[in-house]
């Protein structure tokens, strides 16, 4: 496996939505390595404050283009919003393990998507590489009101099934993107695998809720990062047999083997 | 024009550049050996490794802060037996020095350790003493006894190369510093990190778990480069210098005030090609100076 640290011109920062940025730019070396669920990490800044890289998962690669989406939350993210086009983005990556969603053909699942407010980032390039194979790829998408859900459009264009649901109910469902996952668990239907990113509650509802279905999923945790890349340990997260790196080891984990309590 | 030579040989350690790897920042080597060209590095210090594994510190263990970062890992690390069976190895097929950095409770852990890391293929020793002793109260670097007396003890048991690295946390480095020379150093490095706190003013928490942590990067490298100036004042023995370095400019400093190498740390969070730059820069420096070798840098401030 290869990393890059690479300075790239940016294509497009377009804002799309209130808070929402996608940044696209180009990278042969990145796009050839990149697998859903792997994540780049960004300095925001061209000085030495804010110091450290950012997080930020990689969206989609298409030819040798890759795309970011990213929620402003501070100062990095700030940062990275007031870039424009012909800037320069410095990117180290890829980085982490991503989805495992090869065992799917062999174990005749159904992929569900879960993603919850910007926790749809990484999912959507999950979902183009599993539109290449599957014609049952259902994605639901939660956020707290309309402006917050994402790519609905873009996912009902690759052919995936589609639900949203809002907390103030302004547009699908009323309620949380875990009502939706009720409605598509039952006794009978098991054969199904779960990919999940959110927020910590939102994950943690849908461990209790797997664990009595007995459903296998994998989800995507968020650590602070300093290294990205697994040598400082400071990402660790408690998990059944130990400690493990969410920058190296993660960010995908499957879901029995997070201490939930702990996060 | 005469042959610039930038290698230098820090106590018997002998490193084709004066840029090293700060403990902590650069785990096993292995990780970065994925992005960089490790052998770049005069030298790799590893990750402190300690007698038994240690599981470390509670989340959150790491803050940014204004130009720089706590951290309060709390050094986890597999162990000394994972260390000589697993990451060495894999480590020793690079062409680069290899220290081992080491830490324990009390002086007979370090003993001990110093003992097992004998004859293994490491180039060299460093003793991270910042470390609570737990037979005395306060670190065994806050002071010159406990330093002298444990510096000694592994002194006498092992032959290899042996720097002392020094903490900040301290009134006067310089006594600290002539007691590990006294006990019997071959080099001492500074500075470890400085204890700093954050704290979260919705939740009222500190930010790190730990409550406090160790202050690192840009931020602390006047502290720093004040502290290797007096030190390399008072011993005779190679000092190594790092703290806040991300430039060339910066590790420039650091040898004018009397370092003979240097070390980067955070910054290879930020920046991982920061060693090849950082021997290009130096190189134009000595050019434009008219300096042929490192040596001729270290201590030349005015
Ligand atoms: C593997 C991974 C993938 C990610 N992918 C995406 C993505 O695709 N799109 C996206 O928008 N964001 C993503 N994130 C989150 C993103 O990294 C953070 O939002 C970003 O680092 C915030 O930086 P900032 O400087 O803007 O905010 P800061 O000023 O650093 O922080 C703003 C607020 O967020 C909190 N915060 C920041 N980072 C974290 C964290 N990691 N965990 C908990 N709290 C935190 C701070 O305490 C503060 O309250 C990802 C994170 C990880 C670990
Ligand atoms: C995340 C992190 C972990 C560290 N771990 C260790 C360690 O295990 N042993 C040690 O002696 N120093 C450790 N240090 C201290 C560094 O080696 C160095 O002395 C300090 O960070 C100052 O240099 P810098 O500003 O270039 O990072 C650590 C520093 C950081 C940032
Ligand atoms: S961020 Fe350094 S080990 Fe994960």
């Amino acid at each position: 496996m290869k990393i890059f640290s690479v300075k790239k011109e940016i294509i497009e920062n377009k804002k799309i939505s209130a808070g929402c940025y996608r940044i696209t730019f180009e990278s042969r070396k990145i796009a050839c390595m990149a697998k859903p669920g792997q994540f780049l990490h960004i300095k925001c800044s061209d000085t030495y404050d804010p110091l450290l890289r950012r997080p930020i998962s990689i969206h989609s690669v298409e030819n040798n283009v890759i795309e970011i989406l990213y929620k402003v939350v501070g100062r990095g993210t700030g940062l990275l919003s007031e870039k424009s086009c012909g800037d320069s983005i410095d990117v180290m990556g890829p980085l982490g393990n991503g989805f495992d969603y090869q065992s799917l053909v062999t174990c005749h699942l159904s992929p569900i998507l879960v993603g919850g407010g910007i926790g749809i980032a990484p999912l959507y390039f999950l979902a183009r590489k599993l539109v290449e194979k599957y014609s049952n790829v259902t994605v639901l998408i939660g956020a707290d009101a309309k402006h917050n859900i994402l790519c609905v459009d873009k996912l009902k264009k690759l052919g995936c099934r589609v639900k949203v649901s809002t907390n103030d109910g302004s547009t699908g469902i009323n309620g949380t993107v875990v009502n939706l996952l009720k409605k598509e668990l039952s006794p009978e239907n098991v054969k199904l695998k779960i990919f999940a990113c959110g927020p910590i509650p939102m994950l943690k509802q849908i461990n209790r809720l797997v664990s009595v279905y007995n459903v296998s999923s994998q989800v995507s945790l968020e650590k602070r990062m300093a290294c990205g890349i697994g040598a400082c340990m400071g990402c660790i997260i408690k998990v059944k047999n130990g400690y493990k790196r969410v920058c190296k080891d993660g960010p995908v984990f499957d879901i029995k083997e997070v201490i939930w309590e702990d996060l | 024009m005469k042959q610039l030579s930038l290698d230098v040989n820090i106590a018997g350690i002998k490193m084709k550049n004066p840029v090293m790897t700060a403990s902590g920042t650069f785990g096993y080597g292995l990780e970065y050996s994925q992005l960089i060209d490790i052998e770049n590095f005069g030298a790799i210090v590893t990750k402190t490794v300690t007698l038994e594994p240690r599981i470390g510190n509670p989340q959150p263990r790491i803050v940014e802060t204004a130009s720089g970062m706590l951290n309060s890992i709390g050094l986890q690390n597999p162990g000394a037996k994972i260390f000589i069976k697993e990451k060495l190895p894999k480590l020793k097929e690079y062409e680069v020095p290899i220290i081992a950095n080491i830490s324990g409770r009390n002086e007979t852990d370090f003993v001990k350790l110093a003992g097992l890391l004998k004859d293994i293929g490491l180039s060299g020793l460093e003793l991270n003493i910042s470390c609570p002793n737990v037979e005395h109260s306060g670190l065994f670097a806050q002071n010159a006894d406990t330093t002298y007396k444990l510096v000694n003890k592994v002194r006498k048991v092992t032959g290899l190369p042996l720097i002392v690295k020094l903490t900040p946390n301290v009134t006067d480095v310089t006594l600290i510093a002539g007691a590990a020379e006294d006990g019997g150093a071959d080099a001492i490095s500074l500075i470890n990190t400085l204890i700093g706190m954050s704290i979260d003013i919705q939740t009222k928490k500190p930010k790190l778990a730990n409550v406090v942590g160790g202050l690192s990067g840009p931020a602390v490298k006047p502290v720093a480069l004040r502290m290797v100036y007096e030190a390399s004042k008072k011993v005779s023995i190679p000092v190594i210098g790092m703290g806040g370095i991300v430039t060339s400019d910066d590790a420039i400093e650091f040898l004018l005030a009397g370092a003979s190498a240097v070390a980067l740390g955070t910054v290879n969070f930020v920046n991982p090609n920061t060693c090849c730059e950082i021997i290009d820069g130096i190189k134009i420096y000595m050019r434009d100076n008219k300096f042929n070798k490192i040596s001729d840098i270290t201590g030349r401030v005015k």
